[in-house]
């Protein structure tokens, strides 16, 4: 059974969405400068190399995750510091992972786009459109074998749903039954291309059920609507019910990496979207001004000390670089 | 000890793997039937369809699958078909079985073996014949293992689904009938050349069905005077540099011979590091850089033969060594 959206969920989703922005905002400022794309010159920035905001996309992570316990396994995207947040992940581990620190999640190695938590379950997220469907349907062909009711969730975006992994990975999953909801967190823009004009059909939800994945659409800026939408299709794949798709449309409100402008966007148009800001959304429907206003304040002061730290944090040393990468032949770096 | 060909041999391994370990699994296109070449014979009767697993024609997701399955906990043994077939699922072998354990910061392993029969197939034409083992060698994180008799299939897949890391496994796509003796006690280390025959005129470097066309060469060079001693490298990486090395400065002339395309191929590896680390002198014998031809003297133009590995040899012997 679906349990009830009751005034504490409300607040814990606002708080998760909160907590992303904080640390999408700080993300995006430490970084500016760091890549040279898009007209941009490298410079001294914290955070080096694309950094893939997801800013007003946290209602999915948070109204998704929220239903996820340590034990089920998530995949994520380029775009995934989110969905990182909302399955449980440390924000000071996180940030110092970003500034490329020891302490780091990955002790360095991976930075944004492959950030990972196995202890909280996140399998990593990945460089490679739809490349994390694969693995996802893996993983939940291991946790089906071993038995139990945990789940994988598969986070991707809209431009995934044109690669060939989309089709194979839905298959498998249904011919296998396998306890995995796929999320296409349709941002509507693939790089900077507008998705729907390099999509035929209709869409993500029509693909999946031809292929006999069955799911349901949801706006994706309604965290609310996203948590509903979300817990029915999960009580379904916990009872066995094989996969499921979500499809929740919302918008990307930065360019494709932090340092890109978007100037190829329609300014009009997108000064209308982001008036759907998710955190606003959430706010008009919770009364608790005061609480909302003391969750704001908390999230920047987590991400404030977690800047702090990752500032601080001891870099780590070259030789890490020849650990973790294979043990046979181990030491056989130059022949 | 026990006679077996090449296919059988590996079943017998995996076999062995599957009641040791309960997180072996198989995951690819006709396994359940036994494999296109009888590589998994009886396992799915064994071991039923949840860990004998039947895919679509989806290589992308098979290996990709594989990759999931090892970060959840399974060791999967990855069947491709063919090497040629593999390059549907480059991206999840190359991008993400390879670097997982090292871009998530060793939070998890990626512990699978893919079986990619590697090689000449005659009469198969140019999408069915590569042998590509130097582009996985190229790639930090994956182990190339190339086995090329039934008691090497045996032992180098038992210690391949030992090992942890991503194995590339590169059985030859002819070599499947070829019998022998079977020990499985006897065990092969990842990374061990073996010399297949002593001699001390010139050194064979060699891997895979190639060491079977060195050995016959060392037979017709034998009758010309001229003595060939033949290293089966077994594993490409991390290839044993040690074996060569000490061979070279005993023969002083070294020939690497392999069946795929010369350019660029993982002879020029070895002769690179021949060059660097002994003063032996050093020829290269692969195929032409044209795809493998479908009609008999086209594909002929692609095959090493003994004859030509003799020639090379003879001619390496004419050239006075450096040093000696």
């Amino acid at each position: 059974m679906q349990e009830a959206l009751d005034a504490e969920r409300a607040l814990a989703l606002y708080r998760t969405m909160a907590r992303i922005r904080a640390f999408e905002d700080a993300a995006e400022e430490a970084s500016l400068g760091g890549v040279a794309a898009f007209g941009a010159s490298l410079s001294a920035a914290k955070v080096r190399g694309p950094l893939h905001l997801s800013t007003g996309q946290e209602a999915v992570a948070a109204g998704v995750c929220a239903h996820l316990r340590t034990s089920d396994l998530l995949t994520s995207t380029h775009r995934g510091h989110g969905h990182t947040i909302a399955k449980g992940a440390s924000l000071e581990r996180m940030m110092c992972e970003l500034f490329g620190r020891a302490p780091g999640t990955n002790g360095g190695k991976g930075g944004s786009m492959h950030i990972a938590d196995f202890s909280v379950g996140m399998l990593g997220a990945n460089g490679v459109v739809a490349a994390g469907i694969p693995i996802a349907v893996g993983a939940a062909h291991a946790l089906r074998m071993r038995g139990g009711d945990d789940v994988v969730t598969c986070f991707f975006g809209d431009g995934a749903i044109n690669r060939g992994p989309f089709l194979e990975g839905l298959n498998w999953a249904a011919v296998h039954a396998l306890p995995i909801l796929f999320v296409c967190e349709d941002n509507r823009w693939a790089a900077t291309t507008t998705s729907e004009s390099t999509t035929a059909g209709a869409g993500a939800l029509a693909r999946a059920e031809a292929i006999g994945v069955p799911g349901e659409q949801a706006d994706g800026n309604d965290v609310f609507a996203v948590w509903e939408a979300a817990g029915r299709l999960l009580v379904e794949i916990r009872k066995g019910g094989g996969p499921r798709l979500l499809h929740a449309i919302t918008y990307r409100v930065k360019g494709h990496v932090s340092v890109d402008a978007a100037a190829y966007r329609d300014a009009a148009k997108h000064d209308k979207e982001i008036e759907r800001d998710p955190l606003v959304i959430a706010a008009q429907r919770i009364a608790k001004r005061d609480a909302l206003e003391a969750i704001g304040r908390e999230a920047r002061a987590e991400v404030a000390a977690a800047l702090r730290i990752a500032h601080e944090a001891p870099w780590p040393e070259a030789k890490a670089a020849y650990t973790d990468v294979q043990d046979t032949g181990a030491g056989r770096w130059r022949g | 000890m026990a006679r077996m060909n090449y296919a059988q041999a590996a079943c017998a391994a995996l076999e062995d793997a599957m009641r040791r370990d309960e997180r072996v699994v198989v995951v690819g296109e006709d396994v359940g039937r036994g494999g296109i070449f009888g590589q998994y014979r009886g396992l799915q009767p064994a071991f039923g369809a949840a860990r004998v697993i039947d895919t679509p024609i989806s290589e992308a997701t098979i290996m990709g699958a594989a990759v999931g399955m090892a970060l959840a906990g399974l060791k999967p043994v990855v069947e491709m078909r063919v090497v040629d077939f593999a390059l549907c699922a480059i991206d999840e072998l190359v991008n993400q079985a390879a670097k997982a354990r090292y871009m998530f910061g060793g939070q998890g392993r990626v512990g699978m073996v893919a079986r990619l029969p590697n090689g000449l197939w005659s009469g198969s034409a140019a999408q069915h014949s590569q042998s590509l083992e130097a582009w996985f060698a190229h790639i930090p994180g994956l182990v190339v293992v190339a086995p090329a008799t039934p008691q090497d299939n045996y032992a180098l897949l038992a210690a391949s689904l030992a090992c942890g890391d991503p194995v590339v496994y590169l059985e030859h796509k002819e070599l499947w009938g070829l019998e022998g003796e079977v020990a499985p006690a006897k065990s092969a280390k990842l990374g061990e050349a073996e010399i297949a025959r002593p001699g001390s005129d010139v050194t064979v470097v060699t891997w895979s069905r190639t060491r079977h066309a060195a050995l016959e060469a060392a037979d017709l060079a034998e009758k010309q005077g001229v003595s060939l001693e033949v290293i089966d490298l077994r594993t490409i990486w991390p290839w044993d540099r040690d074996a060569v090395l000490g061979s070279a400065a005993r023969t002083g002339r070294v020939l690497i011979a392999h069946e795929a395309v010369q350019v660029a191929g993982f002879g020029a590896e070895i002769a690179a590091t021949l060059a660097e680390e002994s003063s032996a002198r050093v020829r290269r014998l692969g195929a032409p850089r044209v795809p493998v031809g479908y009609s008999q003297p086209l594909e002929d133009e692609s095959r090493i033969t003994p004859q030509a590995i003799v020639a090379a040899c003879i001619e390496l012997r004419r050239a006075r060594p450096a040093h000696r």
